[in-house]
């Protein structure tokens, strides 16, 4: 092995790397607050949409399930060109991971909506809510908490995926690093330190979704 | 004379037999998922019993596979890539991604298996234990068909997921459908239509196994 590790280079780096950890994180939450929201009206669509809004959500739920996460970043990069379409890299990523995201959770949001018991719905419209009330107040509250699992699973998927960005030119965590390390050539230092960088934000992430859990489901 | 004549074209159109191309790039994709989840399974499933049974397994064995689920697979992919030639053998894009697919792949399923194992009562293998059975024909005959179908929908989906995350070879050179859509745009200057038939080509190949274990479960279920 006449392989010598230079770690001052990734030293100097690190504040880089700070920053563009957050950038990793921020696309990350926003794609998972654009996801939740469309994942949710593409469940309420398959469960009680009409037949043409039955057949959009389930054409992107299992398009956004069924090809690679780094096809769909690529498509919104590169194939949205044709229309002429050009998308910042944030934008391609932010647009990708929410396509994908949504998709994932709208999957979610079904199982839990179909895990409501129907009786809570007719006791809410009796006690007079309306419809829009009784989802809003009664339904979609306890969905959240039968999906807050498999939702702070997306989160941590969100963050693995982001680091496809590098592909497409978008600097975050991924992308900054390799940006760094091609500068300097210490490929193998820049990459275990981007991935000691990736394992601390998931850690970090799943310790914060477990103190809201404590703090939102105490009854 | 057109002006057309005069012109060389560089760029030439996606044409029909591009098609064997990808179907091609589609296999490599195929095989080097179909070595990644068989040899994963099998270990993954190792591990999974392993950290079923042993606390001091749960503690180290689980907290490194807790690493490889925590890290990107394309960090993996390039870390390991990278390593190999640092020990002074550098190793080709398919045995790269086939080692780095397998370690997580198995990482995943050790998981599901933990939680198949756990699916099955205690009460049960309690019964079967005190009816004469030893603790490998429990395994054999109580655990593992209750456990397999307890586990296969997460099975699926992590499975389905290696297939889909193959695609990140593709950044190391290995030749599989993303990389030749990649070869293919560069050719032909049409994205939109290649990525959507490579795109095709990835639904042919996920799709139909979702819904087979779907209607499997489904089937399962009832008998």
């Amino acid at each position: 092995m006449d392989y010598t590790f230079h770690w001052r280079p990734v030293i100097k780096a690190l504040p880089d790397l700070f920053s563009a950890a957050l950038v990793t994180l921020e696309v990350a939450v926003l794609s998972m607050i654009i996801g939740i929201a469309i994942g949710l009206l593409l469940a309420m669509m398959r469960l009680y949409g009409s037949r043409p809004m039955y057949y959009v959500a389930t054409i992107w739920v299992e398009l956004a399930r069924n090809t690679p996460a780094l096809l769909q970043l690529f498509f919104f990069g590169f194939g949205l060109g044709a229309f002429g379409w050009h998308l910042s890299p944030f934008m391609i990523v932010l647009c990708g991971l929410s396509f994908n995201n949504a998709g994932y959770l709208a999957e979610n949001f079904r199982g839990g909506f179909q895990a409501i018991p129907k009786p809570q719905y007719n006791a809410a419209r009796c006690l007079g809510m309306s419809a829009s009330q009784t989802y809003i107040r009664i339904i979609i509250p306890q969905v959240f908490k039968l999906v807050y699992y498999p939702m702070t699973n997306q989160m941590v998927w969100a963050v693995l995926m982001s680091s496809l960005g590098m592909l497409v030119g978008f600097r975050e965590l991924s992308g900054a690093t390799q940006f760094l390390a091609s500068n300097t050539f210490r490929l193998f230092e820049f990459f275990l330190v981007a991935a000691v960088f990736y394992y601390v934000l998931v850690k970090l992430i799943l310790l914060v979704a477990h103190l809201i859990s404590r703090r939102l489901f105490t009854y | 004379m057109s002006e057309s004549a005069n012109v060389i074209q560089f760029f030439t159109g996606f044409r029909l037999n591009d098609l064997p191309f990808l179907a091609q790039a589609a296999g490599n994709t195929l095989l080097i998922s179909v070595i990644a989840i068989s040899i994963g399974t099998v270990f993954g499933c190792l591990f999974g019993w392993a950290l079923y049974a042993s606390k001091y397994a749960r503690y180290i064995l689980g907290s490194i596979l807790d690493v490889f689920r925590s890290v990107p697979l394309i960090i993996q992919l390039l870390l390991f890539f990278n390593f190999f030639p640092i020990l002074g053998f550098p190793l080709d894009p398919f045995a790269a991604g086939c080692v780095v697919l397998i370690v997580y792949m198995s990482s995943l399923v050790a998981q599901v298996a933990r939680g198949g194992i756990e699916a099955v009562p205690e009460s049960m293998r309690r019964a079967s234990r005190s009816l004469g059975m030893s603790y490998f024909q429990d395994m054999r005959y109580v655990v593992w068909p209750i456990g397999v179908r307890a586990m296969l929908p997460a099975w699926t989906g992590v499975a389905l997921g290696v297939l889909k995350d193959s695609a990140l070879v593709s950044v190391l050179g290995y030749l599989e459908l993303l990389r030749a859509s990649q070869i293919l745009i560069t050719r032909t200057q049409e994205p939109f239509i290649i990525l959507a038939i490579v795109g095709a080509f990835y639904f042919a190949l996920s799709y139909p196994i979702g819904k087979i274990t779907a209607k499997l479960e489904k089937r399962w279920q009832y008998d």
